[in-house]
């Protein structure tokens, strides 16, 4: 796999959620080795985005490439962060245990942990300076700390490309300037990072590439082209109503999205 | 009575030996099954597969006219698979929400059931005996021919367990990061349907449909509060519930007309109850004494404050004090001050003589260390809260028992070192 490949492609991608269309035709191609912001407003499909590109949620037409291949030939190197509160964080795991599932995708499901499985954990561990907490329960953690265990996560996996959903809210100032930084250290070393992000006023200083959604593609490029007033404002203000009452019209009278 | 629980310990008879053999295994597969639908949250699966068998192993047995427990077997797992296929079905397709599908066809296929099983027991076969102590279920007629498929059974849902406990455990966590590392998710949770039916299938002869839930969920409850790590539940749960389905069977055993189901509840629902109530940390005794503790902390904190501010405005620090003076400047209840006197006089923060109160050098210096966190706190809601100084007192006044040391420093830092508080009275220094 060449480096010169494209991190992620989106063709065509449409998402239809209970006969809604979510995301609508998404096309883009993002560079590897950038810090890449996925923005957009409320009920965007920002995280759809995301999902549909990790193939966990089903696409109604399209398809995605990661890293120049199928999804499937690159899984290992793909590593996904989900929201934080999509989880029940009272399970019955330790810090450590929730990490070494960062090598999950390497061990799959029969083979044994092994030395080198154990010293990428530390390492990660000690990367988001959570080392002391190795054996705490999960249920026993701060936001912040969550959040820093579901990076170590994804660092023990070793990927070169990571997608979090909005690891920012719901951390304290602190925690994410750490977070980000540590992302800044991924990514000089050549990994490539795409965020799901609301915030717009860090925005700029975070990401040197940014895709704007609103169920469909606003603008895709690197930030200084995209992050003008006017796009912005067809992203955040411009509401998408003649799509949706098409969507509405579709899922009331039982329509297919796509002819046969 | 003795020489028959006797004789049960001892496991005397062959008949006996054979039931407690059945019950401890089939308890076993149950409880550790349940703990990974418990930790998915599924609790309810459990109930609405037991009653969802109930018809297979109606069909089978009058397709084979025989009670057969291999072909019994086959029909209540057919029957129960089917009955979870057509959940996920409906509620997959939004025909139904998931729990009017899991209501729907707990009581459809239950009914069916029963209408089976009346027809079976009108048709008068010899062979149909038995067959009824699937409802409520009768551990004394397990079998030998039970013993080997329980044993067989349990060998391999065991072994499915170990081989896919990590699978099972991220399935329960994070289902999502499963399917992005490529596991094949539908087919453990496939797994996962196919060895809860199948605990289901062979527990409901010694605990009936109606209660086999209890024989799932109840062990993996009660070991939940005792332990965080998956591994120590799983065992944990398999001690509880062959302990609960032992009773069952020696209680059945004791006063035969005793349906086994019912004990075998109330067995596992008092080490439920036990474990609620005196589990270290998650327990409710547990936590009540950790809310004590806290109470206690506070008034003694609050007293010494007191006695430090009685202290400001006598211009004397360690001021000797009544305990008339104390209620007058605060609406303690007169019991609850008491108690905190005399909590202080034992740590020896406090020097009792007849009916004066005065610090001792130590208390003085807690009580200092006190009334120094209370100001700095109300400086700080003042200052980046933007709150009245009228309004800061009663939000410092609860957060000022749990400020740690380190946040300490971080608001001395912040605070620039202060040496007033809002109220422009003199904060006391750092000891």
């Amino acid at each position: 796999m060449s480096q010169a490949a494209p991190a992620l492609e989106a063709h065509n991608i449409t998402v239809i959620y209970h006969k809604k269309p979510v995301l609508w035709n998404i096309d883009f191609t993002l560079p590897q080795g950038e810090m890449i912001g996925i923005m957009g407003p409320n009920g965007a499909g920002k995280s759809t985005l995301i999902k549909a590109l990790l193939g966990l949620v089903p696409l109604n037409s399209g398809y995605a490439r990661l890293l120049g291949a199928e999804l499937k030939q690159v899984r290992q190197r793909v590593s996904y962060i989900p929201q934080r509160q999509t989880i029940d964080w009272d399970f019955p795991a330790t810090v450590e245990e929730v990490v070494m599932m960062g090598r999950f995708p390497h061990l799959g499901l029969f083979r044994r942990i092994g030395k080198e499985d154990r010293r990428l954990v530390k390492e990660a561990l000690e990367q988001v300076s959570m080392s002391e907490f190795a054996q705490r329960q999960i249920s026993q953690l701060s936001g912040g700390q969550q959040q820093r265990v579901f990076l170590a996560r994804a660092l023990a996996q070793q990927a070169d490309l990571y997608l979090l959903d909005e690891p920012f809210v719901g951390v304290d100032a602190s925690t994410e300037q750490s977070i980000i930084q540590l992302l800044r250290n991924m990514r000089e070393a050549g990994k490539t990072i795409v965020v799901v992000h609301h915030d717009l006023h860090t925005a700029p200083e975070y990401f040197n590439y940014l895709v704007l959604v609103n169920a469909s593609l606003i603008a895709c490029g690197p930030t200084k082209d995209v992050f003008t007033d006017e796009l912005l404002r067809s992203t955040y203000s411009g509401k998408l109503t003649v799509l949706s009452q098409v969507g509405d019209q579709m899922r009331s009278r039982s329509f297919p999205v796509r002819e046969k | 009575m003795a020489e028959q629980a006797l004789s049960f310990f001892l496991l005397r008879e062959p008949n006996i030996r054979m039931v407690v053999a059945g019950v401890l295994l089939l308890s076993l597969i149950s409880a550790l099954v349940g703990c990974f639908t418990f930790l998915r949250k599924r609790s309810l699966m459990g109930d609405a597969i037991a009653h969802s068998v109930l018809p297979g192993i109606c069909v089978a047995f009058m397709l084979s006219n025989e009670r057969n427990p291999l072909l019994l077997l086959l029909g209540a797992l057919l029957s129960g698979l089917l009955a979870v296929g057509l959940m996920e079905y409906l509620s997959r397709r939004r025909l139904t929400r998931p729990d009017t599908a899991l209501s729907l066809l707990l009581s459809s296929f239950f009914g069916l059931g029963i209408l089976l099983l009346t027809y079976i027991q009108h048709q008068g076969d010899a062979a149909q005996a038995g067959l009824e102590k699937y409802l409520f279920g009768k551990a004394a007629g397990i079998t030998s021919a039970d013993v080997e498929l329980l044993g067989i059974s349990a060998i391999l849902v065991v072994a499915a367990i170990l081989l896919l406990r990590r699978g099972f455990t991220l399935l329960a966590f994070d289902e999502d990061y499963a399917r992005a590392a490529g596991w094949p998710v539908a087919l453990l949770q496939l797994s996962l349907s196919v060895l809860t039916v199948w605990a289901v299938s062979i527990g409901i002869q010694a605990v009936g449909v109606v209660l086999m839930a209890a024989l799932l969920i109840t062990p993996a409850l009660a070991a939940r509060f005792w332990t965080h790590s998956i591994a120590r539940m799983l065992l944990l749960a398999a001690l509880f519930g062959m302990i609960s389905g032992y009773s069952g069977a020696f209680i059945s055993y004791l006063a035969p007309g005793m349906p086994t189901g019912p004990w075998v509840v109330v067995t596992a629902t008092l080490l439920a109850g036990f474990s609620m109530l005196f589990a270290p940390r998650r327990g409710v005794l547990a936590r009540w004494q950790t809310h004590r503790n806290n109470r206690n902390t506070m008034l003694q904190e609050n007293i010494l404050k007191l006695f430090y501010q009685l202290g400001e405005k006598s211009g004397e620090e360690r001021h000797t004090v009544l305990e008339e003076d104390l209620l007058n400047q605060r609406a303690f209840a007169p019991q609850a001050l008491r108690r905190g006197l005399r909590k202080l006089e034992q740590q020896g923060l406090l020097l009792h003589r007849l009916h004066t109160y005065q610090l001792s050098d130590e208390g003085l210096r807690e009580a200092r260390r006190v009334v120094r966190l209370h100001r700095l706190w109300e400086l700080y809601l003042q200052r980046y809260l933007h709150l009245a100084p009228d309004h800061v007192h009663d939000d410092a006044e609860a957060m000022e028992h749990v400020i740690t040391p380190e946040i300490e420093e971080q608001l001395e830092q912040l605070l620039q070192n202060p040496e007033r508080d809002p109220h422009n009275t003199a904060i006391p220094p750092k000891a």
